[in-house]
């Protein structure tokens, strides 16, 4: 059986090969329908009523219902970061449930796209940091005393990393015991088994996973941007 | 020894048999987590929103160990690092 991810064209700019994968057309997809999404949203909802009905009503729901958890867990100065974390929490939650469809490998189960992501929070870790507390963030590095440093660097560098391995395990180890399901077990299991699998790892799984990355990581950008003394 | 790609291979299988088994640690932590989780709730019904999404995220962190195991189990099983470089020898 193989898991490698499919390789689906090469282009080459000089010397360099630029490898175009399964995962990166499969995301592209998603983006392309979340941008037609925001679209279709953005033509119907020309001029915002005062008094929101029908579809309006839906989307402030939503956005509302997130503003809240960004303002619960990252803060309420931090509440211009919610719309990165929306399109975020969108994309991750399509991608971990593209593997519903029939052959299609979940961008997520490939660790560069939950990478590139976390490695976006650590950014934003640093720049939310040194834009709201400055000199005492830098400080912060070098508490209790400053023989930590590398520690606190080291334990700087695991937050993007661990970030990407739980979402990236967690969506690969579903992936892998589906497809072994569909390999290995009789017909007669194969009725009944799968759609449970893919209720469970897909649906329930993808959803739980990518809430978790996008709380974990406004949790992370809103420690960083708390000075010590405030909570 | 026969064969001694085969003996690479059973000892790959044998350490993923391994760092798989972590994951008993893991839950026993996050069983431990959602148990205290449930204690709160029951002494104060009224916290359960705040408590729920304070679990979920213990949770996910308790969960990193595990999910470092898997993919370490999977990194020894597929792209196997130690069998591509001691193919030369074997073959």
């Amino acid at each position: 059986m193989n898991f490698d991810v499919r390789n689906l064209g090469v282009i080459n700019i000089g010397p360099i090969e630029i490898w175009i994968t399964e995962s990166i057309v499969v995301a592209w997809a998603i983006m392309a329908l979340l941008i037609v999404f925001a679209i279709i949203v953005r033509v119907k909802l020309r001029n915002f009523k005062d008094i929101p009905t029908g579809f309006q009503n839906f989307v402030e729901i939503i956005v509302e219902a997130f503003e809240g958890l960004v303002i619960r867990s990252a803060g309420p100065k931090l509440a211009w970061i919610g719309g990165w974390f929306f399109t975020v929490f969108a994309f991750l939650m399509l991608s971990n449930m593209s593997g519903l469809i029939l052959f299609i490998r979940p961008p997520t189960a490939d660790w560069p796209v939950p990478l590139g992501l976390a490695l976006i929070t650590f950014l934003l870790i640093h720049f939310a940091g040194i834009r709201y507390r400055g000199w005492d963030y830098i400080k912060s590095f070098f508490e209790p005393i400053f023989i930590f440093f590398p520690v606190n660097v080291l334990g700087e560098i695991s937050k993007p990393i661990a970030l990407s391995f739980r979402l990236f395990g967690n969506v690969l180890g579903g992936m892998i015991l589906v497809s072994l399901v569909y390999g290995l077990a009789p017909m007669v299991v194969q009725l009944f088994l799968p759609p449970v699998l893919h209720l469970y790892f897909d649906v329930f799984a993808g959803t739980l996973q990518a809430f978790i990355f996008t709380v974990l990581s406004l949790t992370f950008v809103g420690v960083a941007a708390t000075h010590s003394s405030e909570t | 020894m026969q064969n001694p790609l085969a003996f690479v291979m059973a000892i790959a299988y044998i350490s993923a048999a391994i760092a798989v088994f972590n994951g008993f640690l893991t839950t026993i932590g996050q069983a431990r987590i959602a148990c205290a989780a449930l204690e709160g709730i029951a002494r104060q019904p009224e916290a359960r929103g705040p408590l729920t999404t304070s679990m979920i995220i213990s949770l996910a962190f308790a969960e990193t160990g595990g999910i470092y195991g898997l993919v370490i189990a999977l990194i020894v099983l597929f792209p196997n690092p130690i069998l591509n470089q001691f193919y030369m020898y074997l073959v």
